[in-house]
């Protein structure tokens, strides 16, 4: 199992997966938005998206678990 | 004349437009977020209101919030500075019907600016040069294809509504074209509520020259000369000068009639900005036009002797220009270097606590700025945490005052691209002033990459 984090506070601009959807290693999981930039949050290894723990909109800080990869 | 001016901004803007304000015996109220309650611009101001939470919808951007508390606050006039509402047509409007000046220019002329296809249309009528690109919004990523064969690559694809980077991506193939069309129709729909996009040709070693007008409500019209902008990152400014080390004057001349000629036509009043992109043989065509006061302002005031901020609300109150194009003196060299939390390498940003700020000084030094030390930067708003502006006899003297200032500029606790500038500016190609648009490019990445 892994988690994957935010690199940096910032608000969820878009999730790119869905519960359940197999992934592939740097697959993007997440956009973030942190001073006007949108940043890539993406899944350190392959596996199955277990939890997302975060909707579109929500406020993250950083190192807050974003989506759990089985 | 005008008593009590809202300022609808935050951060260096609005403490920038308060100092001039108190100088004027002009009576000044911030509004602010709850991520701002502690930031250096809300204590300056004579009185402050708060908006509401961080989100930008629900603060800086929450028009009717703002004109309610210039009401309460017995106001006459709301200073927008730059972003949030200021290029917004409809507040505009909203404030006149209040009662309250909006210190910028009419909002028929923000609707037709606002929009860069109309924008386009409107210069191509005055004779201003535009660059060859599309004269209609383009339908969808199919027809951008068929028509970056026509125009040939590098495209620049663009939002109609867009600003600061927002909505913008050079393209090079069919391939990425496909993909980044629906990504910034999507991003600047969410942004700016339109999603309509076009194309112009990406000139290549180009550099982004703009000049600075002045214009009042009686049909005068001068410009401030020019300021060369041209060292960027992801599309946004980061070190701008006056004047440009790269036209002539006759250039310069040229570009500072157009640009009267522009203004005119619009009819326009208020500070603006003409933005042209120059190529090699100094041809120079429009961009888009900034209706309100610019980040690097501080850079054309340095060798005017102009306040742009006092001009903005003499010419709101309705006075005439003081000044002819003749009386319009230019001296000297300044360039502004913009200080952003941001990683030096990647440009990623970097909020955070600020443990210790240290402003550098000296006779050749200004500083604008928005923080402070014991200061949280948020993620809610963008990187800019100040501004060193550096003045000189010549190019030289200010490039060198820079250098050292930068070097004393002392930030603890988040990552800034201080770094950044400083091998910019040591930068044989800068130092020989030439800084196209490609130069963050062409020499400060591969020295990334090499280190």
């Amino acid at each position: 199992m892994t988690e994957v984090k935010a690199s940096m506070a910032g608000s969820v601009w878009k999730i790119e997966v869905s519960k359940g959807e197999t992934v592939e290693e740097d697959q993007d999981i997440v956009i973030l938005e942190s001073m006007k930039m949108e940043i890539p949050i993406p899944a350190e290894s392959d596996g199955t998206v277990q939890e997302l723990k975060v909707a579109e909109g929500d406020f993250v800080n950083e190192g807050d678990v974003i989506a759990i990869i089985e | 004349m005008i008593k009590k001016i809202v300022i609808a901004n935050r951060g260096e803007i609005a403490t920038r437009i308060i100092r001039t304000c108190k100088r004027l015996g002009i009576a000044t109220v911030a509004v602010y977020s709850e991520a701002d309650q502690k930031a250096p611009f809300v204590s300056m101001a004579d009185e402050c209101y708060l908006l509401g939470p961080p989100r930008v919808q629900e603060s800086y951007l929450n028009a009717e919030k703002i004109i309610s508390i210039a009401r309460q606050a017995g106001a006459d006039a709301i200073h927008p500075g730059y972003g949030f509402l200021s290029e917004n047509s409809q507040f505009a409007g909203q404030c006149r019907d209040a009662g309250l000046l909006f210190i910028g220019p009419s909002s028929q002329v923000l609707e037709q600016m606002g929009n860069k296809i109309a924008a386009r249309k409107a210069m191509k009528d005055a004779a201003v040069p535009i660059v060859p690109g599309t004269d209609e919004a383009v339908a969808d990523a199919e027809e951008a294809k068929e028509i970056a064969e026509l125009i040939g690559y590098p495209i620049m694809l663009k939002a109609a509504s867009g600003g600061g980077g927002i909505g913008m991506q050079v393209v090079h193939t069919n391939k990425e074209l496909e993909k980044a069309f629906d990504s910034n129709a999507k991003r600047a729909q969410s942004f700016f509520g339109d999603g309509a996009m076009f194309m112009e040709k990406k000139l290549e070693n180009a550099r982004h020259i703009e000049i600075q007008l002045l214009a009042d409500h009686h049909g005068n019209v001068v410009h401030l000369y020019d300021r060369e902008c041209s060292i960027q990152r992801r599309n946004q400014k980061v070190i701008e000068e006056a004047p440009s080390p790269f036209i002539s004057e006759t250039t310069r001349q040229e570009m500072g009639d157009s640009a009267v000629r522009a203004a005119k036509a619009l009819n326009y009043t208020n500070a603006g900005t003409i933005e042209f992109i120059v190529d090699e043989q100094e041809h120079f065509y429009f961009l888009e036009m900034n209706t309100r006061i610019q980040v690097e302002h501080p850079v054309t005031e340095e060798v005017t002797g102009l306040d742009i901020v006092e001009q903005q609300i003499a010419i709101a109150n309705g006075e005439k220009l003081a000044y002819e194009q003749s009386d319009i003196a230019r001296s000297g060299h300044a360039i502004e270097a913009r200080i952003y939390a941001e990683d030096p390498e990647t440009f990623f940003p970097s909020p955070g606590y600020i443990s210790a700020f240290e402003l550098p000084d000296g006779e050749n030094i200004r500083n604008e700025t928005a923080v402070t030390d014991d200061f949280t930067v948020t993620p809610f708003y963008d990187p800019m945490i100040g501004k060193l502006i550096a003045r000189g006899a010549d190019r030289g003297e200010a490039i060198a005052a820079l250098k050292q200032a930068l070097l004393h500029y002392k930030v603890e606790g988040i990552k800034t691209n201080i770094p950044m500038l400083i091998e910019v500016v040591n930068h044989d190609q800068f130092l020989n002033g030439n800084t196209t648009t490609a130069f963050i490019d062409n020499y400060y990445l591969p020295m990334v990459k090499t280190n």
